[in-house]
């Protein structure tokens, strides 16, 4: 680093050269001279430790131009001007710091060492300080010592002086009453004087205790068992008793006693109201009975005002068991819980704690509350059951709520306890019932509801007054109500108010209800008891009844009317198609039943109504058909067919057969659909009708025979009855017109055929019967659905009359239309 | 027009059918078993049909037959309105038709028409009781029948017209009983005082067409009608039918208990079919008794074979359906008590046996 022969680059990497070699003058080697070692291996580098002047020099030489010499060269001696400056200035600094520091360090000599001499004085004069402080305690201990027994001596005097004291303190408490006072007083001294006990002095003071303690127990027992104080005070008084060692058990008992004839007292209140109740009941008996029914359920409710209605029975169930809960309950969780905080969740100390009062004093409880509440819940159920009529079911469920809500309360101060769960019993047990009643509410609204419908079919013409009042809105209009919209009014009716009773229902599963999320209403009481229970139940009374219609109908001469059949075919059919399915549907979405056991499956029901409906139609067929059946019959049977006169018209029967057949086809085409028929040709009614047995001329049967031979009938009838389906006479009907009808032709012909063959005719009978039949051929073709049926069985008719007449000469086919025609 | 078809028993005929053939149109109303003919199978048809070409213009209704000494058979042919009954006996033979020969008239012109003719169950024949119209005739026979007189008569009193319609004797107590059927009612009638000892009102829904007695326990009688039921009545709870069938879909016109086997019972209807119903349940063979020590005798199989076979249901055994039309009649055969006989209106005799293996379970 010879500042006149590198002349530096530039500046900044001068800079740093003169740092790099200071550093490696003070030994402090950096990582970075490994780097710069590398570079400046190039003896060209004139900052590079490598560097040779020579080569340097020859190599500027050779290389520049004259020019460029003299450039570089003043440049090279500006920068060793600046570099030599540079130098100048560190030396110089560094050296005016070394005079400060040594001046400083000569400084510091100095003050350490007065220091020092100041430690050492202090030293000496802190063993005097405790060389003093010994001889002065030293001195005092005598004294202490002294001092201690003294204020030993002065406690036991003041404790001595107490209790001497103690038997007049102990009085003046008695005087002013302080017990709590005079008992910790006593307890304070009971030990001491226990012990010194053999000393006559304290003996006799400790009698004196015994005696004024003794008073002071009766005392206060005589204030427990008066009972009359306020519950702290009681509560006071028993704990003094128990820190006087009065047996807990017996003080429980007397607790318990006293609080029961407290209860009974109000239980008494509650059975005296009951049986005020039952007496109103059975005073206004038979009002009160069908009230409640009749006032939400049947349709006539706005006929029927009963003004024994709203006061039911002295109080409703609701106030009852307000009164049961302000009364009974309440102060029974009273006593629980003053109870509790006497006997059970005291603080346990001394003596008292090994006992084990709190549980002989918790058992206790338990029976004394249970056997207190069993009466009260039967007389609960009591009034529960009194409970009939099934109108407001909000009153009950309110009630049953309150009641079970109020039991609550003994839940959380009692845990244990069974009374709850049997409080939910009866909750549930009057759900049950409920369901049960409401059950037997809607079946005899159905009856009355058909006895309605029956009032309508029976009296349709009646005045219409009278119709709205007795059928309570089935005829709303003026017009006599038609079969549909009896029906609609029927099932309207039956469905409004199975959601009306689904609603009242619905109140026990209410979210604000607290029973409501016990598990039976979550479960069971909405599948067993709701579904399966009243909708299922209801549903299933619904086909029974109607089938029972069909039995009891029959043999007793039909008294159900034929219309009220067809109307609850549909019905039972309108069930099986929709109605089911939407009420199971409707009570499981309200409901959420989740069916945990097996339940009755929509398909199951709706097989049963169908079976219902199939059962009343059928056997409404059966009774129109019976009742055409008749009319033939007796047509039949009372005229003397031997002996008539030549036929000049049809028969005044046959045209009432076809007017009834047309009005059953109206009354029917109301409520069914129309049905099939099989294609017939286009005018059925012309038909040649002229067939019959006897007339030995049968080319219809065998039109390959000739004609004019005389054929065996009974073969030829025969072998057309081959060809032909047997018929069924009886048979079950579909749901429609056209089958329906069939089915009423079918009988009433069926009965035609065999009044006939059993008959003798003359000439004339049998033109009568050919007359008959060709007018039934030409109107009853158009309701059936296979009109040959009515072809074969007129035919029959005919031949088998040809049959039995003694001169069987059959009338021209043209004069039988004549006659037809004309009729 | 009245033929016997004799079947011998020892021919293995099953089933048969027989035309009652008649060179008319053959209308066949009534059949009958011959009740004294134990060796052959015999049953006697009666038609209804009005014959032209006879000289015989009446119309037999409805015909009794009844065995009076050793082979011969008694046929009485009654006329419904203005003519009385013809009693015929024909020669016991067993292929060619025989005339019947006519014993006597029942001579009832005052009474109306007849509509059944009963012979006395048991005893020698010679009581005879005819129902016409109201009134119930009893009929002493002659000694070798050539002449009947009216013993006794009873009238059925009541409003509108009453007719009856069915009547069968008692076989029980000694012959005294007679129970008749008018519209839908059913009367007891005692015949040592002529009076009326029961009444079973509305017995059925419509008119009652038939009825019988079990030949084995006096107070069971079964009964049909036109709607379409066989009820079994005791007459002693007249309230409540004991049973009731209802398997026909028309009027039942005939029932018949076997002879031999009450639970076998044998119903004609005029939706053409023929029900053979197996009725246990009120049968006087006690299968019934049985039914406690079922469940054990599963095991006991083997070894008693008595208690092995459970009891038979109430059940239907079969039903024939071979009538092209209405049957009118049917009747056990007197000789063999497994075969029966049924005949439709037009003129079919259909002869039946019980279903082999039914046989069997009533015999062992």
């Amino acid at each position: 680093m010879s500042s006149a022969t590198t002349p530096p680059d530039s500046d900044p990497t001068g800079r740093r050269r003169v740092h790099s070699m200071l550093k490696l003058y003070y030994g402090l080697n950096e990582e970075g001279t490994a780097a710069e070692q590398a570079e400046s291996l190039d003896p060209c580098d004139i900052n590079g430790p490598h560097f040779d002047p020579e080569v340097y020099l020859n190599k500027l030489r050779k290389d520049c131009s004259l020019c460029e010499l003299m450039d570089h060269e003043s440049c090279m001696v500006k920068q060793i001007r600046s570099l030599d400056s540079d130098m100048q200035t560190l030396v110089y600094e560094n050296y005016n710091k070394f005079i400060s520091a040594t001046d400083t360090i000569r400084k510091m000599k100095n003050d350490f060492k007065k220091m020092e001499d100041e430690m050492d004085c202090l030293s000496a004069n802190m063993a005097a300080i405790t060389e003093f402080s010994a001889r002065i305690s030293g001195t005092l201990q005598d004294q202490h010592a002294q001092i201690t027994k003294l204020s030993g001596v002065h406690t036991l005097l003041r404790k001595l002086q107490f209790l001497f004291e103690l038997p007049a303190r102990l009085n003046k408490c008695l005087e002013l009453q302080a017990y709590a006072q005079a008992v910790s007083a006593h307890r304070r001294a009971r030990c001491v004087l226990q012990q010194y006990s053999h000393m006559p002095s304290f003996r006799g003071i400790q009698d004196d205790c015994h005696v004024i303690m003794e008073q002071l127990a009766q005392q206060l027992r005589q204030k427990f068992r008066d009972g009359g104080s306020s519950a702290k005070d009681l509560s006071e008084c028993v704990e003094l008793l128990l820190q006087l060692d009065e047996p807990a058990e017996e003080l429980c008992d007397k607790f318990l006693s006293h609080a029961q004839s407290r209860l009974e007292a109000d239980l008494q209140g509650l059975e005296a109201e009951l049986k005020d109740s039952a007496f109103t009941d059975t005073g206004g008996g038979s009002v009160q009975k069908t009230s409640p029914g009749s006032n939400p359920i049947s349709p006539s409710s706005s006929s029927v005002i009963n003004p024994f209605l709203s006061p039911t029975a002295g109080t409703d169930i609701l106030e009852f068991i307000d009164r049961g809960c302000n009364e009974f309950v309440s102060s029974l969780c009273l006593v629980i819980a003053s109870y509790q905080e006497l006997f059970i969740n005291r603080p346990q100390e001394g003596e008292l704690a090994s006992k084990n009062i709190p549980e002989m004093a918790n058992g206790k409880l338990h029976v004394f509350v249970d056997t207190l509440a069993a009466r009260y819940f039967s007389l609960v159920e009591r009034r529960i059951q009194e409970e009939k009529g099934v109108g407001d079911n909000s009153l009950l469920v309110r009630a049953l709520d309150r009641f079970h809500r109020r039991l609550q309360a003994i839940t959380k101060l009692l845990p244990g306890s069974a009374v709850p769960s049997h409080g939910t019993e009866i909750v549930v047990r009057a759900a049950r019932e409920r369901i049960k009643q409401y059950l037997s509410a809607l079946q005899t609204f159905y009856h009355d509801s058909l006895t309605d419908v029956r009032q309508a079919l029976a009296a349709p013409r009646l005045a219409v007054g009278g119709a709205s009042a007795s059928g309570g809105g089935v005829t709303s209009k003026d017009a006599t109500p038609s079969l549909p919209e009896l029906l609609t009014s029927l099932s309207n009716f039956i469905l409004n108010q199975l959601k009306s009773v689904l609603a009242s229902v619905h109140l026990f599963t209410a979210k604000d209800i607290t029973f409501s999320n016990k598990p039976y209403f979550k479960g069971e009481f909405c599948s067993q008891g709701v579904r399966e229970g009243l909708v299922v139940s209801f549903i299933k009374f619904i086909c029974q009844s109607s089938r029972q219609y069909c039995e009891s109908a029959g043999d007793r001469g039909g008294s159900t009317p034929p219309a009220l059949l067809l109307l609850l075919s549909r019905l039972c059919l309108d069930y099986e198609t929709s109605t089911i399915s939407y009420i199971l549907t409707l009570t499981d979405e309200q409901f959420l039943v989740q069916h945990h056991t097996p339940v009755t499956p929509v398909t199951a029901l709706c097989a049963e109504a169908r079976e219902a409906a199939q059962k009343l139609l059928n056997h409404y067929v059966k009774v129109q058909g019976l009742i055409i059946s008749q009319m033939l019959r007796k047509s039949v049977e009372t005229r003397d067919w031997v002996n008539t006169i030549e036929p000049r018209n049809v028969r005044a029967v046959m045209k009432r057969v076809v007017e009834d057949t047309t009005s059953i086809d109206v009354q029917v085409g109301l409520l069914y659909e129309e049905g099939v028929r099989k294609a017939h040709s286009s005018d059925s009614s012309k038909r040649t009708f002229s067939v019959y047995s006897s007339s030995r001329q049968q080319i219809r049967y065998a039109p390959s025979y000739t004609p004019s031979a005389p054929m065996d009938t009974n073969l030829l009838s025969n072998i057309h009855k081959l060809f032909s389906e047997r018929i069924d006479i009886f048979s079950p009907v579909e749901f429609n017109k056209v089958s329906v009808l069939t089915g009423i032709i079918k009988i009433s012909l069926k009965t035609f055929l065999e009044c006939v063959r059993i008959r003798t005719f003359g000439r004339y009978g049998l033109q009568q019967i050919q007359v008959d039949c060709h007018y039934l051929q030409m109107y009853l073709w158009r309701f059936v659905s296979d009109e040959n049926l009515v072809h074969f069985l007129l035919d029959e008719i005919v031949g088998s009359a040809a049959h039995r007449c003694l001169d069987p000469s059959p009338m021209e086919q043209s004069v039988i239309e004549v006659i037809c025609e004309r009729g | 027009m009245e033929r016997c078809f004799p079947f011998q028993t020892s021919v293995t005929v099953y089933k048969a059918y027989t035309r009652v053939e008649s060179d008319a149109n053959t209308i066949a109303r009534a059949l009958t078993a011959q009740t004294a003919e134990t060796d052959a199978i015999r049953f006697l048809v009666g038609t209804q049909s009005l014959k032209f070409d006879n000289q015989i213009t009446n119309e037999p209704k409805r015909l009794s037959s009844e065995n009076r000494v050793l082979t011969c058979a008694a046929v009485w042919r009654m006329p419904p309105e203005w003519e009385s009954g013809s009693h015929e006996s024909p020669d016991d033979s067993s292929n060619n038709p025989q005339t019947l020969e006519l014993l006597c008239h029942l001579d009832n012109t005052a009474h109306g028409s007849v509509a059944c003719v009963l012979w006395e169950p048991l005893g020698d024949g010679k009581r005879v009781i005819s129902l016409a119209e109201n009134h119930v005739l009893l009929w002493d026979l002659q000694e070798s029948s050539t002449k009947a007189t009216i013993s006794s008569t009873a009238t059925l009193e009541g409003k509108g017209q009453l007719k009856f319609t069915a009547g069968k004797w008692s076989p029980h107590h000694n012959s005294t009983q007679l129970v008749t059927a008018n519209d839908t009612a059913i009367r007891g009638w005692d015949l040592r005082s002529m009076s009326q000892i029961y009444c079973i009102e509305n017995a059925h829904g419509q008119l009652v067409r038939d009825l019988d007695f079990n030949p084995n326990k006096q107070y069971y009688l079964a009964s049909c009608g036109d709607d379409c039921k066989v009820k079994f009545w005791d007459v002693r709870h007249i309230n409540e039918p004991v049973k009731c069938l209802e398997e026909h879909s028309h009027w039942v016109w005939s029932v018949r208990y076997n002879h031999s086997h009450d639970q076998l019972l044998l119903t004609g209807s005029s939706d053409s079919r023929v029900i053979l119903s197996n009725m246990v349940s009120i049968s006087s063979e006690p299968f019934g008794h049985l039914v406690d020590d079922d469940d054990l005798s599963d095991n006991e199989e083997n070894q008693q074979e008595d208690k092995g076979k459970e009891p038979l249901q109430d059940s239907i055994i079969a039903t024939y359906e071979e009538h092209e039309d209405s049957v009118y009649a049917v009747e056990w055969s007197a000789a063999d008590p497994w075969l029966f006989a049924s005949l439709s209106y037009d003129g079919r005799l259909v002869i039946n046996r019980v279903p082999r293996a039914l046989k069997y379970r009533i015999l062992l």
